[in-house]
């Protein structure tokens, strides 16, 4: 016996518990009203336990509620809220559906919707009404439904079978099982047919009808039985829930896993219902496996798979696809895969002797551990509904036909020549010939062109001629041999095709998809991805493409990104923003808005939907289901590529942000600096001023009066820098371009800087030919008279300054040099650099000035460099371009 | 000199200056009233507007941002009924507003932080060309000489040949000396009203200009270029 101490729970399993918990509790709560079948008071129930709930205060609206006519139930509806219904026009009929718009927005705490496995009018959103109730409860409202067993898919079968009528309105499994309560409605079948007989379910006339066909004592003591047992069923999971969860008992068996394999039969419907049960009940997960061996299936077949596949998700399946020749093989390589114990397999129908029996075969022989399970073909009446089980013929008749008309070709060719060759040559050319045909038919017509190579080689060529009899023992042995070489040839060429085609679909779907890695991951910016999306899935779909995006509050972008090969019209539009809140696919061949031109793919990102993908095929061809498998591969790496430019993005940002933090400081300290020495001189010049007028001598307060005033042009200067600093920072900067004479601009430099110029003997040469330029004044004047002031300020006192313009090709050379120390030889890179200051140079620069020149020659599409002259002193070399210029000698023609 | 003592006639001409700054009107109120002036204020411009009717001021200082109007719409009010002159006032990165201003009837502009010098210079200007509208023949600047009467150009002893264009601009700037005269108003003036926007006719008739009449052209001392906006000639009054 174990100790308490030891049976913790196992973490993970409470981990799981949690986190089923936490999702149901964003979740509204299902509850269902469970019964056997129409009549036994489902709807009268729920309305009961609804009144009671209003009683209470809670908010209760009725969704949608069929009363049948039935009194006693419209009385319950009175004094209940109802939600007006949606009419649907439909081939000029108007019907009438649950509003589920109405229902989102008028937000209840719990609606009531009848009739959980009702199929909607076309047109509504959802093809299914249990799809309704889903996304209503995603919406955090509670739902009271009812449902009878029959309607539930794993039942249907069985429910058919009993009662000789086909379900057609079914509900997946997984609704029932997620439901949060289930509330059992029972009567015995003697009081149901009573209330029948008293017209208190149907109309007189309708419940004769049904007595005959459907409430027949047996079936309901049937159908009760079932719902009883699902029920209880699902009681002694609970109760294994609970146990997991308490760690009661070692009774917990480790995870089974179990694969059924399908086919694109109908059978298979009852393979993986068979399967759903068997893993309920053993408390397993199951995984349904499709082994594709490339045979061209039918359009039929394809919707059969597309079926099957469907059901098995949603009776909560995992489906797999996978490709092999040898079917066994597959399916054992997969349960080993997935470390499954049991295979589950359909009974092969007893007239197809080919494939299925060689598959069970193969599987007993090859499965030395694993469990087989071989499930029994449920007699269902629908079986007579679908023609052609057997497998279709491969190859189509114009193939048997070619083999047979080459074969008999060749033999008249030989005819001839049969003197000069030798009759048993000819059978060799006949050989060759049957060889080579699986290049171009099946293995059918092979085996048939072996057949009449075999006898018209008997009846043209082997004497006696003309007959099929064979003189000696020799010859019909050879006739014999060559009939059996011919075949297994044939055969196995065929064979080998075949292996060769599925590796080169196999390579071709890898190929693809390699290349839209490839192609996703050199793309660099979120619109390349994009663009990239869409050519490729155009390639290899055939299709056009439309991407939404989510913009950085969640929200759908209001149109398809401009990259997308169609736009979605204003319909479909609401079908992708459906897809993009809801996270699943929906619009054509879906079950959800079908009636859209396109089908709409989520795009999930980690915190809210990316956007959605929408393809359009061309031509209405619907997809196989390799296509479909590798066009969500597509998109699932299209969304990852998204993703990964989004972060990228971000990343950036947070680079720009740090840089930014980064010139702030620098800014900061320099600022803080610059500012706080001009102040400093006024308010204390200024203050000996004001406190002791008296005082002060009167030339002494002449130069007090002077030092304010070249702090207040320090200060002056520093905030034009500063503004000019920011316009260029904001990419405010667009030069106003007009006709210069660089003379006037330089001239007008020298004079606003006439103060801090003096000491320092200043030259200007210009050549009379500089013509007239296209610049921004004020710019070029600002970005000169920064160059020369720079000059000034970082020279000592009677050097030299000479400006010089030359016309050198298409640019104007502007030179400002002065026979100073020159620049630290270390820092002539950085000297343009925000906030760079020459070690021990003066002060009362921004360490901008140069930054902004070098901004505003740039913004005129020139170049700005800086140099030490080989015969001293620092040069900064300004090159505007002359792309437009006018002769500054253009004589007065006007 | 003369022209400071007729500025500063007795009783001084009455300015309305419209700003919002109080440290700019203090500014203003000890500059303006030292000289001699008497000033009034508004300090929006709705109040300015008003003021501009009712206090009659022979010149009126505006600042371009206002909290409540835009200067310029102030300036087109004011115009509506009056040609009263009036100086603008702005910061340095609002060329085109200035030329705005300008063009749309504005006298003069003044860069805030000006100097007050400089101020009263244009106040004194703009005040001139109120009151004595090219009353002279005779224009002396430095040492060139322009008889507008008798269409002759002297420089120091020497007769200087114009061109018609280059003697149409020089009389121009003369009739306006002292005030900023935009490219635009100097092309329509001269070469007439489709060619406003070529303003390298401007560039380079100044240039021919210049050469003939400064003493070195890269340094010109009598027509000055006003900085994104147009030109200017100096007055002598102007000299320290």
């Amino acid at each position: 016996m174990q100790d308490t101490e030891y049976s913790r729970p196992d973490p993970d399993e409470l981990l799981r518990m949690l986190k089923k918990e936490e999702e149901k509790s964003e979740k509204g709560k299902l509850k269902i009203f469970f019964g056997m079948c129409a009549g036994v008071g489902k709807t009268y129930a729920m309305l009961s336990e609804a009144r009671e709930a209003a009683a209470k205060g809670i908010d209760v609206v009725v969704g949608y509620i069929e009363t049948h006519k039935r009194m006693e139930t419209a009385e319950l509806v009175l004094g209940l809220e109802v939600i007006p219904r949606k009419k649907i026009e439909y081939r000029g009929t108007e019907l009438e559906e649950m509003d589920i718009d109405a229902i989102l927005a008028r937000k209840p705490k719990v609606v009531l919707v009848d009739e959980l496995a009702h199929t909607n009018a076309p047109g509504s959103r959802h093809a299914r009404r249990y799809q309704d109730v889903l996304e209503i409860l995603d919406n955090g409202i509670d739902v009271y439904t009812t449902l009878n067993v029959q309607h539930l898919e794993s039942r249907a079968d069985t429910v058919a079978q009993i009662t000789g009528s086909i379900v057609r309105e079914t509900v997946p499994d997984s609704i029932f099982d997620a439901a949060d309560e289930i509330k059992v409605i029972d009567i015995s079948p003697d009081e149901l047919l009573k209330r029948l007989q008293e017209g208190k379910v149907y109309t007189a006339e309708r419940s004769r009808q049904a007595v005959d066909n459907f409430f027949k004592q047996g079936n309901l003591s049937a159908l009760r039985e079932m719902a009883l047992r699902m029920t209880a069923e699902r009681v002694d999971r609970q109760i294994r829930e609970y146990r997991k969860g308490q760690r009661i008992s070692s009774a917990w068996k480790s995870g089974q896993r179990l694969i059924a394999a399908i086919s694109p039969s109908p059978h298979s419907i009852s393979v993986i219902r068979w399967a759903r049960r068997v893993s309920y009940t053993m408390d397993a997960s199951w995984v349904v496996v499709y082994v594709d061996q490339s045979d061209k299936l039918s359009m039929e077949q394809k919707e059969q798979l597309a079926k099957n596949m469907k059901l098995a998700r949603e009776l909560g399946a995992e489906v797999v696809t996978t490709s092999g020749v040898n079917i066994a093989d597959s399916l054992i390589r997969v349960a080993r895969e997935q470390n499954a114990s049991q295979i589950l397999v359909g009974k092969p129908d007893r007239f197809v002797f080919s494939r299925a029996v060689r598959l069970i075969d193969d599987l007993m022989q090859r499965s030395t551990d694993l469990d087989i399970y071989i499930v029994g073909q449920e007699d269902s009446p629908s079986k007579k509904k679908i023609p052609n089980i057997l497998p279709k013929p491969q190859s189509s008749p114009l193939q048997y036909l070619l083999a047979v008309v080459l074969v008999l070709f060749a033999a008249m060719v030989c005819f001839p020549f049969q003197e000069l060759v030798g009759y048993r040559t000819v059978s060799f050319i006949l050989l060759l010939l049957v060889s080579l045909l699986p290049l171009k038919v099946g293995p059918g017509p092979t085996v048939l062109a072996a057949a009449v190579g075999a006898l018209s080689w008997d009846f043209l060529f082997i004497p006696p001629r003309f007959t099929f009899s064979i003189s000696n023992l020799e010859d019909s042995l050879l006739a014999a041999m060559f009939f059996l070489v011919a075949t297994v040839t044939g055969l196995l060429s065929a064979q080998v095709r075949k292996r060769e085609r599925i590796i080169r679909q196999r390579e071709a779907r890898t190929s693809a998809l390699f290349a839209l890695t490839k192609d996703l991951s050199s793309a660099h910016s979120q619109d390349e991805v994009i663009k990239t999306a869409v050519s490729n899935i155009k390639k290899y779909f055939d299709a056009d493409v439309a991407v939404i995006l989510g913009d950085a509050e969640g929200e759908m972008a209001s149109s398809a990104h401009p990259a997308s090969s169609f736009f979605p019209d204003q319909k479909d539009f609401g079908v992708a923003a459906w897809v993009y809140w809801n996270e699943k696919k929906a619009g054509k061949y879906t079950d959800t808005l079908p009636s859209a031109q396109a089908t709409y793919f989520p795009m999930s990102g980690p915190r809210y939907p990316l956007g959605v993908i929408g393809v359009r095929l061309r031509d209405n061809m619907k997809l196989s289901f390799d296509q479909e498998n590798l066009l969500e591969n597509f998109i699932s790496q299209i969304t990852s590529a998204i993703e990964r430019e989004l972060l990228n993005d971000v990343n950036r940002r947070s680079v720009v942000v740090a840089e930014s933090e980064r010139l702030y400081k620098t800014l900061f300290n320099s600022i803080s600096h610059e500012f706080r020495t001009p102040i400093a001189t006024i308010m204390g010049v200024s203050e000996n001023l004001i406190d002791r007028p008296d005082a002060v001598r009167a030339d002494l307060s002449q130069v007090q009066l002077n030092e304010i005033h070249l702090a207040a042009e320090r200060l002056n200067r520093l905030v034009a820098n500063l503004l000019d600093m920011t316009r260029l920072e904001s990419g405010m900067i667009k030069p106003k371009l007009d006709w210069c004479d660089i003379r006037d601009i330089i001239g007008h430099s020298l004079k606003s800087l006439e103060k801090e110029l003096e000491g320092h003997p200043t030259t200007v040469d210009i050549p009379g030919a500089v013509p007239l330029i296209k610049l921004d004044f004020g710019l070029i004047e600002q970005a000169l008279t920064n160059l020369i002031h720079n000059a000034a300020l970082h020279t000592p006192p009677g050097t030299d300054i000479t400006i010089n313009v030359s016309v050198i090709k298409q640019e104007c050379v502007i030179s400002v040099s002065d026979n100073g120390p020159g620049l630290p030889a270390e820092d002539i890179d950085r000297v343009f650099e925000k906030f760079y200051r020459a070690s021990g140079g003066n002060a009362g620069g921004t360490g901008l000035g140069l930054t902004i020149t070098k901004g505003f020659v740039e913004a005129h599409h020139g170049t700005i460099s800086a140099r030490n002259r080989p015969q001293g002193g620092a040069e900064f070399i300004v090159k505007l371009p002359l792309s437009e210029s006018v002769s500054n000698d253009l004589k007065a023609t006007v | 000199m003369n022209d400071k003592s007729e500025g500063a006639s007795p009783g001084g001409a009455v300015i309305l200056v419209i700003d919002d700054e109080a440290q700019i009107r203090k500014l203003l109120e000890l500059t303006l009233e030292s000289n001699g002036y008497s000033v009034h204020f508004a300090i929006s411009g709705k109040e300015g507007i008003t003021k501009a009717a009712s206090e009659r001021p022979e010149l009126i200082v505006l600042d371009l941002g206002l909290p409540d109007l835009d200067g310029v719409e102030v300036l087109k009010k004011i115009r509506e009924w009056s040609e009263v002159p009036v100086l603008v006032l702005s910061v340095r990165s609002a060329e085109g507003d200035i030329i705005t201003c300008l063009d749309a009837g504005a006298d003069d502009y003044l860069t805030k932080p000006f100097r007050t010098g400089e101020l009263l210079a244009r106040v004194r200007t703009a005040l001139r060309h109120k009151l004595f509208p090219q009353e002279k023949p005779v224009f002396t600047v430095r040492d060139l000489q322009v008889d507008l009467s008798a269409r002759t150009v002297k420089k120091g002893n020497e007769s200087i040949r114009l061109t018609a264009t280059e003697y149409a601009l020089l009389a121009l700037l003369i009739r306006n000396a002292g005030r900023v005269l935009t490219h635009k108003y100097i092309l329509e003036q001269v070469w007439g009203p489709t060619f406003a926007e070529e303003t390298q006719y401007t560039r380079v008739y100044i240039g021919q200009l210049r050469k003939k009449i400064e003493d070195d052209p890269t340094d010109p001392k009598i027509i000055l270029t006003e900085s994104g906006i147009g030109y200017r000639l100096q007055v002598e009054a102007e000299l320290p």
